[in-house]
């Protein structure tokens, strides 16, 4: 199949970016989308221009770099399905594709649609662990744990930190990503020693970096790659709730 | 120098004992003054930085992804092994040892094994208390599986994303320490060069990749958790970034490469579509806990599977090996696999692949589940309804990624598989302590090549990584570094550092100027296409020696036809990826090399010319019981150093799975 793609192109994180449009040939419809950025890239590259710079890595969409904003969608079409592993099956011949970075104001563009998400570490730094140094720990199964908390919990820690949530979100809110950690290890026995500070020190961070706020419109959990369900947002809600009026 | 294992003294199940009661020990106010550089964060990595920086260490760490998150440990899918005999089936460290020096056919090292599978019940326990949510029983307790090469369920899992939950396990106490202030992360930086100094590891230099600036970083020690390198192939199941380089430069820099040639090829993997593929998919091998593998009996079989009767079908693992079936170890199947395909069994378009059935399976979860429901004579639909549904709960992710990348629903309709590269055995060479030749330079995980002999055994990886970063190199490295309380930190003014910052920044220049035709990718593909027709999963001296030829001509043609757009004083991902390539265009001759030298088959290396009259591997224990370590001598010339392997528990036989 034959595509026009308009792509975000810009050189560096304070120049100014703008649409570009490329046509690309004969895609198969077996192809990844990336690697039909593979194409035009090679395409670029032989006509002496610069290819477009975007994040990627595995492929196997569970490294979370991945992270295009295409045809208004992050992450496209594809319910449940990183970027990585739409393929073009999803288009039919003569498509045009738009495709943009993630745009938030946390997440500022470094190159083309290669955007910077370290405020994402700095929300785990604040507070998204549990405080355990190697060499502490008692035998594994000393420590039953209730296998639908156990599950619940797995749920919300399959978040693979993309920034898709941000993205699709009109604030810009990163409560769906927050909430997962928090619900990740508040389900569990063994984050309950630092319940408390933790919901509270990670929201703070969250509105240090700019981030929006939640107004429940559920965009989030609608693009999220991995279904990360808005429930977390209603136990990170819950937690913040119990941390800040309970007396201790 | 002379090889030595620094392997301790006394029997087998006391070493490490006596190791850790007997090593040096630094005190927490010298630790504190100690710089110590950790390159790469997946398990190995993060949970080395986190456990150093806990201890008091001032750690930096480097990766070159956006985020300590990404490395590639994340896709690991299957699980982890641990010798924690939860189902009491009879596990034990014994076992666990022994199975993995068998698993990689006796070229491993048996202390740092034995070691290996002492620490692996520490691990879990470490993960469980960071949080990592591993698969649970009705009961609360921990949930097991199998995998190959074992006839005992030790491997501990959490769906088919393991290696992600044992990462954001990992990732988190990295991100604890530095929010601390123990560990400083340079992201999107890659290490470019180690700086040696009076014969000792003393820094980096790496290239932040934003800015396009080299900067120099020392250390009392430095430690390369930087993973594999099966792109050499160009496909494989790596991420697209995955490299050599940081490995590459040590080893120019005098660490030894220990069995380059060990590639593993995992036998269940998706099948290349076509050109355009830019990488591979792997299939855990934990679907071949339920899944049945088979080819049709006829040669040329084009019907559709499902209309292929069950009495026309070959379950050939299970015919050839009936007392493992499945559950062969990875050499073994994908062997199998390309045996079946060459002899003209194969199916889908391409006839390079077979099936992975899930039908039987599907059956019997749903007879357990019906039967759970006091229903013990359901219909076949609801049956086969609920045994989707319990399929899905284990396997669920996997079916999906299946069914997105190929448009087929494999809850109907068998997968399609065909071996694909997959792990690296081999890498730089290091004593018992993770030392290399080069004193205070480490290597952890898979970039080293310590424990899994010629082939590694599913979900020893995770184990091996975390082994090494939590569990050995806390103590190890201490015994050097208490001899380094008195090294103040060196100005990165000194000479050396100068020195190794020109010449990385002399080799971008050049690159940069090349200004050739050639993209780096389509260069990467031509290499990658040699490596896998020749040093792939079955070699010969002929072939091998036509690719060393073939591989010195790409590699001149690269450096003056390679075309890098851009400037190298901002981002530019081309000219990362051509540091990268410029490397594999090194590493595939050694490799190639490697595998020339060793005249026999052994694990996931196969030597055509070495092969027992039933197409088994054939070892040849008189003359190749030896890691082969390769000391770099200047381009293209290498000496090979051999460090013989002494069995003293194990007594090596003809690997069998029958």
């Amino acid at each position: 199949m034959n595509l026009t793609l308009k792509v975000w192109r810009q050189q560096n994180a304070q120049a100014q970016g703008g649409f570009e449009t490329y046509q690309v040939k004969d895609i198969s419809s077996e192809m990844s989308f990336l690697e039909m950025f593979d194409v035009l890239n090679e395409q670029l590259i032989n006509e002496g221009k610069e290819p477009i710079t975007f994040d990627h890595d595995c492929r196997e969409g569970i490294c979370g770099a991945c992270s295009m904003h295409i045809n208004g969608q992050p992450h496209g079409p594809w319910q449940q399905t990183t970027t990585c592993q739409l393929h073009m099956r999803a288009y039919k011949d003569g498509d045009t594709i738009v495709v943009e970075p993630w745009r938030a104001k946390a997440f500022p563009v470094i190159k083309d649609l290669m955007v910077d998400r370290r405020a994402f570490d700095r929300i785990i730094q604040s507070g998204g662990y549990i405080s355990v140094d190697t060499g502490n720990a008692q035998d594994a199964n000393n420590l039953p744990i209730d296998k639908h908390k156990a599950d619940e919990s797995f749920a919300a820690a399959a978040c693979i930190g993309c920034g898709a949530c941000v993205a699709a979100c009109k604030n810009s809110s990163a409560m769906l990503f927050l909430s997962a950690k928090v619900a990740h290890l508040a389900l569990l026995p063994q984050g309950e020693v630092e319940r408390k500070t933790r919901v509270v020190n990670m929201v703070d961070q969250m509105d240090k970096e700019g981030f929006g706020s939640c107004t429940n419109t559920q965009a989030c959990e609608a693009e999220c790659p991995k279904g990360i369900s808005v429930q977390n947002i209603r136990r990170l809600n819950a937690e913040y709730i119990r941390s800040v009026f309970s007396g201790d | 120098m002379p090889l030595n294992s620094k392997i301790p003294a006394g029997e087998m199940a006391q070493k490490w004992i006596n190791y850790k009661n007997t090593c040096k020990l630094v005190n927490p106010a010298n630790k504190r003054s100690i710089e110590v550089i950790v390159i790469g964060t997946g398990l190995a990595g993060a949970s080395a930085a986190a456990s150093l920086g806990e201890m008091g260490y001032k750690v930096k760490a480097f990766c070159f992804q956006d985020s300590a998150r990404r490395a590639h440990s994340i896709a690991a899918q299957g699980g982890i092994n641990a010798a924690k005999n939860y189902q009491n089936d009879g596990d034990s460290t014994f076992r666990l040892f022994y199975d993995t020096i068998k698993g990689g056919d006796y070229r491993a090292r048996e202390a740092n094994v034995y070691r290996l599978a002492e620490v692996s019940a520490n691990i879990i326990d470490q993960c469980v208390a960071q949080g990592v949510p591993f698969a649970r029983e009705y009961g609360g307790l921990l949930s097991n599986r199998s995998f190959g090469g074992t006839q005992v369920q030790r491997t501990f899992y959490a769906a088919g994303q393991t290696g992600q939950q044992l990462l954001i396990g990992a990732y988190q106490a990295l991100e604890r320490q530095i929010a601390l202030g123990n560990v400083t992360m340079y992201d999107r930086h890659e290490m470019l060069d180690v700086v040696v100094i009076e014969g000792k590891a003393r820094g980096v230099i790496a290239r932040d990749l934003v800015s396009g600036k080299l900067e120099r970083h020392f250390g009392h020690a430095v430690l390369l958790c930087s993973g594999g390198y099966g792109n050499v192939f160009y496909l494989s199941t790596n991420a697209m970034g995955s490299n050599v380089t940081a490995a590459w430069k040590a080893h120019k820099k005098g660490a030894y490469f220990g069995n380059p040639c060990f590639t593993q090829i995992h036998p269940t993997c998706i099948p290349v579509s076509g050109d355009h593929q830019s990488k591979l998919t792997l299939m855990s091998e934990s679907l071949r806990n339920d899944g049945r593998i088979w080819v049709p009996k006829k040669q040329n079989d084009t019907r559709k599977a499902t209309d292929i009767p069950e009495e026309e079908r070959d379950y050939y693992l299970e015919r050839r090996y009936p007392a493992f079936g499945n559950l062969v170890p990875r050499d073994v199947a994908s062997r199998a696999a390309k045996e079946r395909c060459d002899a003209g069994y194969g199916v889908g378009s391409s006839r390079q692949a077979v099936y992975l059935d899930y039908a039987a399976a599907i059956e019997r979860y749903g007879k357990i589940e019906c039967n759970k429901q006091g229903n013990h004579n359901p219909p076949m639909d609801l049956v086969i309804k609920l045994g989707k549904e319990v399929v899905k709960e284990k396997y669920g992710n996997l079916f999906d990624m299946y069914e997105k990348i190929t448009g087929e629903n494999p809850y109907e309709t068998p997968m399609r598989i065909y071996p694909a590269v997959h792990y690296t055995m081999g890498g730089i060479w290091v004593d018992y302590e993770l030392m290399t030749s080069v004193p205070g330079l480490y290597a952890l995980g898979e970039a080293n090549f310590s424990d899994h002999g010629a082939n590694r055994l599913g979900a020893s990886a995770l184990m091996q990584g975390l082994a090494d970063g939590y569990f050995v190199i806390p103590y190890t490295i201490g015994n050097y570094l208490a001899d380094e309380i008195r090294t103040k930190a060196i100005p990165t003014d000194h000479p050396e550092f100068v020195k190794a910052e020109k010449e990385v920044a002399d080799r971008i220049e050049k690159l940069m100027s090349i200004k050739g035709t050639e993209s780096v990718e389509s260069m990467h593909k031509r290499l990658g296409k040699i490596m896998w027709d020749k040093c792939g999963m079955a070699r010969n001296a002929t072939g091998l020696k036509e690719a060393i030829t073939e591989i010195r001509a790409l590699r001149e043609e690269f450096w003056k036809n390679v075309r890098i757009p851009g400037s190298a004083d901002s981002m530019n991902t081309e000219l990362d990826k051509a540091n990268r390539v410029a490397d594999f265009m090194e590493l595939g001759e050694l490799m190639c090399m490697d595998a020339l030298e060793r005249e026999e088959s052994c694990g996931g290396h196969f030597r055509e010319e070495s092969q027992t009259e039933d197409g088994e591997a054939k070892r040849n224990d008189e003359q190749f019981m030896y890691v082969a370590a390769w000391e770099f001598k200047g381009n293209n010339q290498w000496e090979l150093h051999k460090e013989a392997l002494d069995y003293e528990i194990m007594h090596p036989t003809q690997r069998s799975y029958k």
